[in-house]
């Protein structure tokens, strides 16, 4: 069940998705080599989190395919575990830190089943990974954000997945929090994992991360940080909009949908 | 016990399954704030109803039942429709949904009750609800359609638990998410169906809603809310559906409402965390103390000024430092003389020693804070004192420890005035509190050297 060691980790090819009739990402080619930490990087609306959302499934592209490890997200679905946005949930729903990571286990549980002790211990182990087993039993309202992103993070780790799909997974958390992710993302490497994360902060991610990917809307750059993190790199990805490219993408889109036409 | 009669018995039996079925999947349409979906789905169902009994010719519950459930499912698909392929939003196509089918409901009723014998079809109840008019044969409906909706529930629990909390990881986890979206929907347009007879269209959502937001405030465990609103819901069916009974003509839907809401109310008030009553209690706590912490600082600073805090200080004056009224004064004045932190003379107030000392510290955090954020923030002077009188309230000993050890046990704050009651007693800075109250003349700390701007302060 071991990937080829030279399988990318993620290949995406010609992915070109749309909310309505805005582009979000365009035309784009991927490939992501396995073992690495990866940030994805690109100024706000540059279709990050749409990437990820895609690459899972999440999100219907107009054109292009996905593979994971060389086949489709279907087939390699237990291979990945996702870390969404941590202001993408309600955090007042009635539930305990714990019960939040043994979620990373539903997919393995089955259908009608329900979680076992096995699986609570499972998820504890979790927990203490990103050193949050105090807090097991802690409603998840009353945890600091940089907590709840940590209940996140282990309840992707309880999935033990290859492959790690994390949408800014350092937003808005405190120094504690910072170094217990950044321990993690090592200590996941080491064990041979990938990791791709949505960053947002340019100054940390030759420190953080070992691969990046410049995005906006379209592919930048695609390569080591040493390589490809340089600054004509950012100014192709943060420099001016992509007037033209929106606008065409824009009046395409509008021809497929007539109902539509009518707002442009 | 007399035994209950046969419309009683009845009336209770439905009642308490619809209670127990609207609680439950009340909590998930709750927590996926779809509330007012089950709202819409009830008003669609009303034209299934009369459809229902212009194609059966009668009034027996199985065609009726039908009717509702396909035009609730029908308004359901037409919100789901409207959302996907038009710019038209959720909020809207749920409002356009309701709005329309009952209108359209409303018509063929009136219509009905035109035909000849329609008088007699008695489908009015379905707008507010009838318990009373239950027959076993409704409520056997109810009971095989209320099963069949817990134990989905049961079985697809965690599914419902994660598309309730997180969608998306659901999906990515594999999870049938759409699936379970669909399988709530028509969960939630049974629930309206079973409860139509009783509660009506126009009421039904109350069923569903009320017990459950009532249940989430006593409890932050989903299993146990859901126990809780099912509890709740049915108690709440039980009580309505009684009233309705025994009171003439009062229709069981507003009766049910009515129950459900007190509980509602007194959840809202009095749940242990959530309760806004110790919500305010606590507020009020914190208030009094600040402001009992202000008057205490206020007459050091007065002290402070005249070089002497024995001598007793106006309640005129106290009230004009702050603008407090003079009922306020008097209930913290009451308050700290009670501690022994303040002696009274008629209006006019002084501090004990003990309530210097404890004055001075509250001043102490107050300049300390100051101090703090023109070093380190490298905020003006004449920016820093309106966040120092909220912090002077809140630091704890440690944090006091803290800027202390960061400032170095500093002894004046960025306006020259002396920062009181440093961390070893005895020293200079601490104000001093040699004398009795009344001697103060000649006892009295010396006064502050007045060479600081004076429009700062304290």
């Amino acid at each position: 069940m071991n990937p080829p060691a030279n399988e990318p980790a993620i290949e995406v090819h010609d992915l070109t998705v749309a909310y309505h009739t805005q582009p979000v990402l365009w035309d784009v080619d991927l490939e992501l080599p396995p073992g690495r930490l990866i940030a994805i990087v690109g100024p706000n609306g540059a279709g990050k989190s749409t990437l990820l959302k895609a690459i899972l499934g999440l999100v219907k592209p107009i054109t292009g395919w996905v593979k994971i490890f060389g086949q489709p997200y279907a087939k390699r679905r237990s291979w990945v575990g996702y870390v969404p946005q941590r202001e993408s949930v309600d955090w007042d729903f009635p539930t305990s830190a714990l019960d939040v990571v043994t979620m990373g286990l539903y997919g393995r549980i089955g259908w009608f089943r329900r979680p076992s002790k096995k699986h609570r211990e499972l998820a504890r182990e979790s927990l203490v990974k990103v050193g949050m087993e105090d807090y097991a039993e802690r409603q998840i309202s009353q945890l600091s954000g940089g907590q709840q992103q940590r209940v996140f993070l282990a309840r992707a780790l309880a999935q033990d997945a290859r492959l790690y799909l994390m949408d800014e997974p350092f937003a808005g958390v405190d120094a504690t929090t910072e170094r217990a992710i950044l321990t993690l993302l090592q200590e996941l490497k080491d064990a041979g994992r990938t990791v791709v994360a949505v960053h947002h902060d340019l100054q940390t991610v030759s420190d953080y991360f070992d691969h990046v990917v410049l995005l906006n809307m379209r592919l930048v750059a695609n390569g080591p940080v040493a390589e490809t993190f340089n600054a004509e790199n950012l100014q192709r990805t943060y420099g001016g909009k992509l007037t033209v490219l929106t606008q065409a993408a824009e009046t395409l889109l509008a021809d497929r949908r007539p109902a539509a036409s009518g707002d442009h | 016990m007399d035994p209950l009669s046969f419309t009683a018995r009845n009336v209770l039996a439905g009642a308490t399954i619809l209670g127990v079925t609207g609680g439950v999947l009340g909590c998930f349409a709750l927590l996926r704030r779809q509330s007012l979906l089950g709202d819409a789905l009830a008003h669609a169902a009303l034209p299934g109803v009369c459809l229902g009994f212009l194609i059966s010719g009668s009034k027996s519950p199985i065609p009726l039942f039908l009717g509702a459930m396909a035009a609730g499912l029908v308004g359901a698909l037409f919100i789901v429709a409207a959302v996907r392929w038009s710019r038209v939003k959720e909020d809207s196509a749920i409002g356009i949904v309701l709005s329309v089918f009952f209108g359209v409901g409303i018509v063929m009723l009136t219509y009905i009750q035109r035909l000849p014998g329609g008088n007699q079809s008695g489908l009015d109840k379905y707008l507010f609800g009838q318990a009373a008019a239950l027959v076993p044969e409704d409520v056997q409906l109810m009971a095989i359609l209320s099963t069949i909706v817990l134990v989905l529930v049961a079985l697809a629990w965690k599914e419902l638990k994660v598309l309730a909390f997180d969608r998306d990881f659901g999906a990515s986890l594999g999870l049938p998410m759409r699936r379970a979206e669909i399988l709530l929907t028509l969960l939630l347009v049974t629930v309206v169906v079973v409860g139509l007879q009783t509660v009506g269209v126009v009421l039904i959502v109350a069923t569903l809603i009320t017990p459950a937001a009532a249940a989430r405030q006593w409890t932050e465990r989903l299993g146990v809310m859901v126990a809780l609103s099912a509890g709740i819901g049915a108690a709440a069916g039980i009580a309505g559906a009684m009233t309705s009974a025994s009171v003439p003509r009062l229709p069981t839907g507003p009766a049910i409402v009515v129950a459900a809401s007190a509980v509602l109310v007194v959840s809202l008030l009095l749940a242990p965390q959530r309760g806004l009553v110790w919500a305010w209690l606590r507020e009020r706590r914190v208030t009094g103390r600040i402001r009992r912490e202000n008057l205490l600082k206020d007459l050091y600073r007065i002290g402070e000024d005249r070089g002497d805090w024995g001598r007793f200080v106006s309640a005129p004056q106290l009230m004009g430092v702050r603008g407090v009224s003079a009922p306020r004064l008097a209930t913290s004045a009451g308050r700290l003389s009670s501690q022994a932190l303040i002696e009274r003379r008629g209006d006019d107030l002084r501090l004990t020693p003990e309530g210097l000392d404890r004055a001075a510290g509250v001043v102490r955090k107050h300049r300390l804070w100051e101090l703090y954020l023109t070093r380190r923030l490298e905020l003006p002077s004449d920016h820093v004192h309106r966040p120092a009188e909220a912090m002077e309230h809140a630091l704890d000993a440690t944090a006091v420890a803290e800027l202390e050890r960061l400032l170095g046990n500093p002894t004046h704050d960025p306006h020259g005035r002396p920062i009181p009651g440093g961390s070893k007693p005895g020293v200079a800075s601490k104000p001093g509190v040699a004398s009795k109250p009344g001697d103060a003349a000649n006892g009295g700390p010396q006064p502050v050297p007045d060479d600081v701007d004076r429009e700062v302060r304290p």
